[in-house]
């Protein structure tokens, strides 16, 4: 029974509905982006599993997270709400991250230790850093995560964030999540070798390949980097393998450029069946259970997109504020 | 009070500063036990350890970036660019991260920090030590920008900075780093506020508004103006982001005309937007042309002395600017 690092049936479960979660509301984002209501998504699809199995093993609230733009299901095992989700996704003014100022999937909220991310690829690599040297300053045992796609680690950024914090032993837990496509870049012309967990070697830190759909897998590994990172021993990074199970965004279609079998083979391969499986192999999980927990999940997706439908927009005069501390 | 030269102010500023508030720390290339390449970071690792001055690998993206993550965990960091041309690599890092972070937070998160860097020429730096890339940053709101010219302009601007909520960028022109020595006050005494220009000579004929290294320059060029009768009044503007309109107005309403010098090269430089700007406010006031007396659109400074010379302004090139100016 895999309950080490504190994972009980319980909380398992709980992840297993924040992945639900996930995909209802990111289904219901694209719903609502092909009738025009949303002008703009970035999917998670295949990789929810993976980000919600992440966050399990760590400390939201104690710990910070440098998100990037496909963490839609990291943000909400970080602590966000549909509801706000939703009001990011129409770029309403209570949109908590920014207002509605950003592109929804860049998520930030300084009372969650969740750093406010950009749309560049790689910046918030050698931030994480920062932030790590700022948390082994002070000493409390909090923790930094960073994560990003296998094209961010072509960035002379992830270079750089990695090289200082191995050098400084850093408490930063670097997690990429490589789904072998950046846009339409597959991962032949992006990475030489095997992939990215080699490339650790180099800065003299552990760096370990997981499988993504494999929810204990992956939540080992965390867990493993992030006892390293608080007991003073460094920086770790972990590629999970994951599924691009959708376009890049909602303005690419991937049909262009990958071929219909391949498509048709991965989809076969959602993660979330197999996480349902293995819990209910485990006697966690009922299918009625299952359903049940999904029409809840969809009960809750209903209210967000009501709410944030009918949320007000921000005002024009805002457009200024925010510039600098005084105005 | 204590002579010092501006970079001894600079040092100063920081010694001050860290000693007053322990979140302020100093990271950047060469600023530990050598003190940096121009020693303005001279004994603060003796003083502080290695912490608070921290020696960084050699790569200015993360230096910017690393003392972004700083400052979002409470920490004051003043960051050191080696020179200003090396400021670039870390550009994405100050202008899509460090400025925007409580625009695009909507107030939630900021940044306060300070990114010194020499700027400028003359020194036989040639192309890559040489830039004055001030423009660049004065076109990123979110950022602040300042470029002193004394050393008490430096030590007060540098404190305030320092002190200040939002992320500076702090341009010291290298060329005046050893150039004089003046008295300079200590602690408190010392602040500058940002944001205000000085008017460094009066006179009734014509404005210049200038800043840094070509603050010098224009003084020279003034006072040779002087034995043909005319006065030249110069605001050195000290901050360019946000810059002190409202003095250069009250100058121009006086005088009516305008000539504003710059040490970048002529297209797009910072010197465009304060003409720009006060042409528009001041139309009505103005007897000649805005005339902007700048270095050529090439791209950098050469080494050879001969070719340096013919890029910089020198105090005989801005006189000619400046009568030209004066007689329309």
């Amino acid at each position: 029974m895999p309950e080490a690092n504190g994972l009980t049936p319980g909380r398992v479960l709980e992840a297993y509905r924040t992945v639900l979660r996930a995909r209802a509301l990111d289904d219901r984002r694209f719903v609502l982006n092909r009738a025009g209501k949303l002008a703009f998504i970035i999917s998670p699809r295949g990789h929810e599993v993976a980000q919600v199995a992440a966050i399990a093993a760590l400390q939201p609230g104690r710990d910070r997270f440098c998100l990037y733009y496909r963490n839609f299901a990291a943000a909400l095992a970080c602590g966000f709400t549909p509801e706000e989700l939703m009001l990011s996704a129409f770029a309403r003014a209570a949109d908590p991250s920014s207002g509605g100022r950003q592109t929804p999937g860049n998520f930030g909220s300084r009372r969650r230790g969740i750093v406010i991310g950009s749309s560049t690829v790689g910046p918030q690599i050698p931030k994480a850093a920062g932030i790590g040297l700022a948390l082994k300053w002070k000493g409390e045992g909090a923790l930094c995560y960073v994560s990003f796609g296998e094209g961010a680690t072509s960035q002379g950024d992830f270079h750089e964030g990695l090289n200082f914090a191995a050098i400084h032993r850093c408490p930063v837990i670097f997690f990429c999540e490589n789904n072998h496509w950046a846009i339409s870049v597959p991962q032949a012309l992006q990475v030489a070798g095997p992939g990215v967990a080699e490339r650790a070697a180099a800065y003299g830190i552990p760096g370990v390949r997981v499988a993504g759909d494999d929810f204990f897998a992956v939540h080992a590994a965390v867990a493993e980097a992030a006892e390293r990172a608080r007991s003073g021993q460094g920086p770790s990074l972990i590629e999970a393998e994951v599924l691009r199970l959708q376009s890049h965004s909602t303005d690419d279609d991937q049909r262009a450029y990958r071929g219909a079998a391949e498509l048709a083979a991965e989809a076969q391969r959602d993660p979330i069946p197999r996480l349902r499986d293995a819990l209910i192999e485990r006697g966690w999980l009922s299918m009625e259970a299952d359903q049940t927990m999904r029409d809840e999940v969809n009960r809750e997706v209903e209210r967000a997109t009501e709410v944030a439908e009918a949320a007000r927009d921000p005002e024009p005069g805002s457009l200024g504020a925010h510039v600098y501390a005084d105005a | 009070m204590p002579e010092r030269t501006l970079v001894q102010a600079v040092r100063d500023a920081l010694y001050e500063e860290m000693e007053r508030d322990d979140r302020v720390c100093v990271l950047g290339e060469d600023v530990g036990l050598k003190g940096g390449v121009f020693k303005a970071t001279e004994g603060l690792q003796q003083r502080f350890g290695a912490q608070r001055v921290l020696d960084t690998p050699l790569a200015e993206s993360s230096i910017a970036g690393v003392a972004q993550g700083l400052s979002l965990e409470g920490f004051i960091p003043v960051a050191e660019m080696q020179f200003a041309d090396y400021s670039l690599p870390a550009f994405n890092q100050i202008v899509n991260e460090i400025a925007k972070v409580r625009y695009r937070s909507n107030g939630d998160f900021s940044s306060p920090l300070v990114i010194r860097a020499p700027t400028g020429g003359g020194v036989r730096g040639a192309l890559y030590h040489s830039q004055s890339p001030e423009a660049f940053y004065c076109h990123v709101p979110g950022l602040k920008v300042v470029i002193p010219s004394t050393p008490a302009d430096a030590k007060g601007l540098l404190k305030a900075a320092i002190r200040d909520p939002d992320p500076v960028i702090f341009l010291e022109p290298k060329k005046l780093y050893r150039a004089e020595r003046q008295e300079v006050a200590e602690g408190e005494a010392a602040l500058l506020p940002l944001g205000s220009a000085a008017v460094v000579r009066r006179g009734t004929d014509l404005t210049v508004v200038t800043y840094g290294y070509m603050r010098a320059v224009t003084v020279q060029a003034a006072d040779r103006l002087s034995l043909d009768g005319i006065e030249v009044e110069i605001i050195d503007l000290r901050t360019l982001l946000p810059w002190d309109i409202e003095s250069c107005v009250r100058s121009i309403e006086k005088t009516g005309r305008l000539a504003v010098v710059y040490e970048a090269n002529r297209t797009g430089g910072f010197g465009a937007e304060v003409a720009a700007e006060l042409a528009e406010r001041c139309f009505a006031s103005l007897d000649a042309p805005v005339s902007r007396i700048a270095s050529p659109d090439v791209p950098a400074m050469p080494f050879n002395p001969t070719l340096e010379h013919a890029f910089m302004l020198n105090p005989d090139k801005v006189a000619d600017g400046l009568r030209r100016v004066a007689r329309y």
